[in-house]
């Protein structure tokens, strides 16, 4: 820490420092791009990684906040901030020469708060549409609907964005730039197509079969779930989580209530805990049948899909016979578990682990030795490490390209400190190592669950919380691993019963930014496969 | 013959029953003409009948495979689902799209039925059955049943979507390459047998069928007709054309209604065409399993009618047909080309060459062990 501490201050002299359980750095607009490359680029520890991008309106100055990291080392953690006092035409600098992944988020921050980033190359707004009037999470949003009506009219897309570049001499440049080129083949993938997984609207331009270009639209299914949070309560709160990826609800709701837990200082019962964990396995296994299914789905093999579908069934009647609830499970709440396992959990969860150990071995005869499949995924989509770790692409599709990442193993969280298990790592990168990834974490959980399901101590499920919760001012970040990778709750509170600002860091938002990177040049039909092995869904894009 | 007395199931009785019976009561071109209407009319019920039984099966047999139970609610075994669906694409609206090529879009669907249609004509359905029996039945056969691919073009061209045209070109590319191997596969059956005519062709397949009659290079030319007629009629694998999950549905994403059903029907019938005709010219046809010198067990074998071994037979190879389709992922359109252009033609080449090399040293079985 002193170490990172010394850097900091070399760049920047009058940089604020808050020592909390991270490190807080405080700097200038003009300071934090040199300072974040500097960071990230000395050798012992280089800060490579970009977790969060949060802008926050504080009432009189907007900021943004950035938390990095290392991918050596992802448990060393530091947050930068900076903030602009101009309301009327904020203006910040980019640094997505330094994290691709910050491209996205800096756009979304645009729609969302009208912060327009320096550098930038492509300064739509991400999630809204241009036309959209206001900056909803600002605080002196006008949510009138009579501002923003419903369309019914058919509009047509523009291939146009702006931007606002730096010129050498340092003077700023407005500039409109083409996405496409003239005479592209551009064809519409989505928003409804039925190998998106979701209302994603791709925008490709094609060269014959081959994919030239790939333009993101994103927002056909926002909800406003950041805003709509600021006026709620936790325990309310709690079933947004689930609306988010729904694959692995019961994850993103366990993120959701360790940060309010740690923040509040609730102690969870050690029943509770382990219930949690196979509980969040569970749901990991079946997130990832389901995406094998869909990506064999993908690429043309429908019995697979029905292969997938028919073990994932048992996981489901599983949830269902603890608490009603089958793909959204709604079992966790603050301080626990809302209701305890039943009779036969155990006896049921036994039977699971040995019959799924057997359709493992049925995928792999049937599917991933395939000479067609095989054709269909070896050295397709090639992500290399750099680019996942610019990219921010954590979770199998990350560890696929040889990045360990997996926060149960650098941030131990439940019972993941005490559990054994490998984090499968493979380093080919292509689509076939994240198909393998997927079974392989199957059975990682399968024997995460094994270890834990005999052991589950008698006491409460839940803890005694109080009728009303109210954190602690401050800032708490907590991240789970979910299926799709790293999923990050940030809360900052103000001591009131409802959050300032909370923010959710969306796995699946890394996973498709980096689409247009790994499909250049590839097939049409493989764009198809690509998107099948990363495996996103969009609603958690989409908040 | 001793054969007449020992078929009594055989329809061809009843078919000549009624020539005598119209010769007698009309006219020569009267009798010609109510034969032709009787034959089309048969041509076309058997063609929807087929059709109707088909997609039946593969409901049935594909939920067989997924572990699921298929249609059940319509009939015992869901039997009338099929029918209920007819009728209901029978009163379906055709939904009229903007901008299209009207003419051309009206007229694709009719070019895929009128092809399978066609082929109908000649395949042998059993021992008589057969509309007619040209000395150039297999050459009929690969020239009609490439009609088809001018609806599937039409089609995609005249739809004004994007994906449509990206299915016909694709199509028409799959089509134009496995359009050669199934020929070649042909044609190396027709060196064998000496003839094109497809009645001929299940008669001298007798005692030996050809797909053993000329050893290996036989077996090879089958493999590769079920491959490359299985291409044709655009089923996964080989589904680029349509390629549900890429192309939502391909060349024929914009049709609704009735004009949809015609594609949905052709596509059904040419897997029967393809599976007919590979049964016809490699395993016998409509003949009854015969071996020579059992008189008493060939003259049993002909108790069961001719129509049902070529049913039999057809059912097999569809069976097959699905089994690949429900168990393989899609092929990439590179792939697929690569498989014909770069394995399956040169091979066919290499093998018909082996083949009138075996044909002309006298070394098929039929040679080997006498007629």
């Amino acid at each position: 820490m002193e170490k990172i501490k010394q850097i900091v201050l070399d760049t920047v002299k009058e940089a604020v420092f808050d020592e909390q359980e991270r490190l807080i750095v405080t700097v200038s607009p003009k300071e934090l791009h040199p300072l974040i490359k500097r960071l990230k680029e000395n050798n012992d520890l280089p800060f490579d990684f970009l977790v969060y991008l949060i802008g926050t309106d504080d009432g009189e100055q907007l900021t943004v906040t950035y938390l990095i990291s290392s991918s050596k080392n992802p448990s060393v953690e530091i947050i930068l901030k900076t903030a602009t006092a101009d309301r009327e035409n904020p203006l910040l600098y980019s640094v997505t020469d330094l994290y691709e992944t910050a491209h996205f988020n800096e756009r979304e921050i645009y729609a969302l708060l009208g912060i327009r980033f320096i550098n930038n190359p492509d300064m739509r707004r991400f999630l809204l549409s241009d036309e959209w009037v206001g900056f909803p999470l600002r605080k002196d949003y006008n949510a009138n609907p009579a501002l923003n009506p419903i369309s019914v009219e058919s509009r047509d897309i523009v291939d146009l964005a702006p931007r606002i570049m730096e010129t050498e001499n340092g003077e700023l440049v407005e500039e409109i730039v083409k996405i496409f080129e003239d005479d592209d083949y551009i064809i519409n993938i989505g928003p409804q197509h039925p190998s998106t997984h979701g209302v994603m609207h791709f925008r490709t331009a094609l060269d014959g079969e081959i994919v030239k270009k790939i333009d993101i639209h994103s927002g056909y299914i926002h909800r406003g779930i950041e805003k709509l949070s600021e006026s709620l309560t936790y325990p309310q709160i709690l079933h947004f989580t689930d609306r988010l990826d729904y694959l692995s609800a019961n994850i993103n709701r366990h993120a959701l209530c360790m940060c309010v837990e740690k923040a509040a200082g609730i102690e969870v019962p050690e029943r509770a805990q382990y219930i949690r964990t196979i509980m969040d396995e569970m749901n990991r296994i079946d997130s990832h049948l389901l995406a094998w299914s869909a990506q064999t789905n993908d690429l043309g093999a429908t019995t697979a899909f029905i292969y997938g579908m028919r073990e994932r069934e048992i996981i489901l009647d599983i949830f269902e016979k603890t608490c009603g609830g089958r793909l959204i499970i709604n079992q966790n709440v603050i301080g626990g578990v809302m209701f305890d396992i039943y009779a036969d959990f155990q006896k049921d969860v036994k039977a699971f682990i040995p019959y799924m150990r057997e359709k493992l071995k049925e995928y792999d005869r049937f599917f991933s030795h395939n000479v067609i499949a095989l054709g269909r995924m070896v050295y397709i989509g090639n992500l290399s490490k750099d680019d996942a770790i610019s990219y921010a692409v954590t979770g199998p599709a990350g560890r696929a390209s040889g990045w360990s990442c997996d926060v149960r193993k650098h941030h131990p969280y439940a019972l993941y400190g005490q559990v054994d298990f490998k984090e499968i790592v493979r380093f080919q990168g292509d689509s076939y190592a994240r198909y393998l990834n997927r079974l392989d974490e199957i059975e990682e959980s399968l024997h995460i669950i094994e270890q834990l399901i005999d052991n589950i101590p008698d006491g409460d499920f839940c803890a005694k919380t109080k009728a009303i919760i109210k954190l602690p001012e401050g800032e708490f970040y907590q991240h789970v691993e979910a299926s799709k990778g790293v999923f990050g709750v940030y809360i900052e509170s103000r001591g009131d019963k409802t959050p300032y600002r909370l923010k959710f860091r969306s796995p699946s938002m890394a996973l498709v930014s980096v689409m247009p990177l790994i499909c250049r040049g590839e097939k049409i039909s493989d764009f198809i496969g690509i998107g099948g092995s990363m495996d996103y869904v969009i609603p958690d894009i989409d908040r | 013959m001793i054969l007449n007395y020992s078929q009594p199931l055989e329809l061809s009785k009843l078919t000549s029953w009624i020539d005598t019976a119209l010769q007698s009561a009309l006219p020569g071109f009267w009798v010609l003409f109510i034969e032709l209407l009787l034959v089309g009319i048969a041509l076309l019920a058997a063609y929807a009948v087929i059709a109707i039984i088909l997609i039946y099966v593969e409901r049935k047999v594909t939920a067989f495979f997924q572990a699921r139970v298929g249609p059940n609610r319509v009939g015992k075994y869901g039997i009338f689902q099929t029918i209920a669906d007819v009728l209901k694409i029978l009163i379906k609206e055709i939904i009229q799209i903007n901008r299209v090529d009207k003419f051309l879009f009206f007229t694709a669907p009719f070019f895929m039925v009128v092809a399978s249609m066609l082929t109908f004509g000649v395949i042998p359905f059993g021992q008589g059955l057969q509309a007619i029996d040209f000395n150039i039945g297999v050459l009929y056969v690969t020239a009609v049943s490439s009609l088809g691919i001018i609806g599937v073009l039409l089609a995609g061209w005249s739809s004004n979507n994007k994906y449509s045209m990206i299915g016909a070109m694709r199509s028409g590319a799959q089509f134009v390459s496995y359009e050669l191997s199934a020929g070649f596969a042909l044609m190396t059956m027709v060196v064998l047998s000496g003839t094109m005519q497809l009645g001929e062709m299940v008669e001298t397949q007798r005692y030996c069928w050809n797909i053993f009659n000329g050893h290996l290079a036989s077996l090879v030319a089958f493999v590769i007709y079920l491959i490359s007629g299985h291409a044709e009629t655009n089923r996964g694998p080989f589904d680029l054309p349509e390629a549900e999950s890429e192309l939502t549905a391909g060349y024929h994403t914009e049709y609704s209604g009735l004009q949809f059903g015609f594609f949905y029907l052709a596509e059904y019938l040419n897997m029967f065409i393809i599976a007919a005709i590979a049964a016809t010219v490699f395993l016998g046809g409509w003949m009854p399993v015969q071996i020579w010198g059992w008189d008493a067990f060939n003259q049993l074998m002909w108790y069961i009618p001719s129509y049902v071994w070529f049913f039999g037979k057809v059912g097999v190879l569809i069976f097959f047909s699905l089994w690949v389709r429900w168990s393989f992922p899609r092929l990439r359109i590179d792939q697929l080309l690569n498989l014909e252009w770069k394995y399956l033609l040169p091979i066919n080449l290499v093998n018909i060459l082996i083949m009138v090399l075996i044909v002309l040293s006298g070394l098929t079985l039929t040679d080997i062990f006498g007629k």
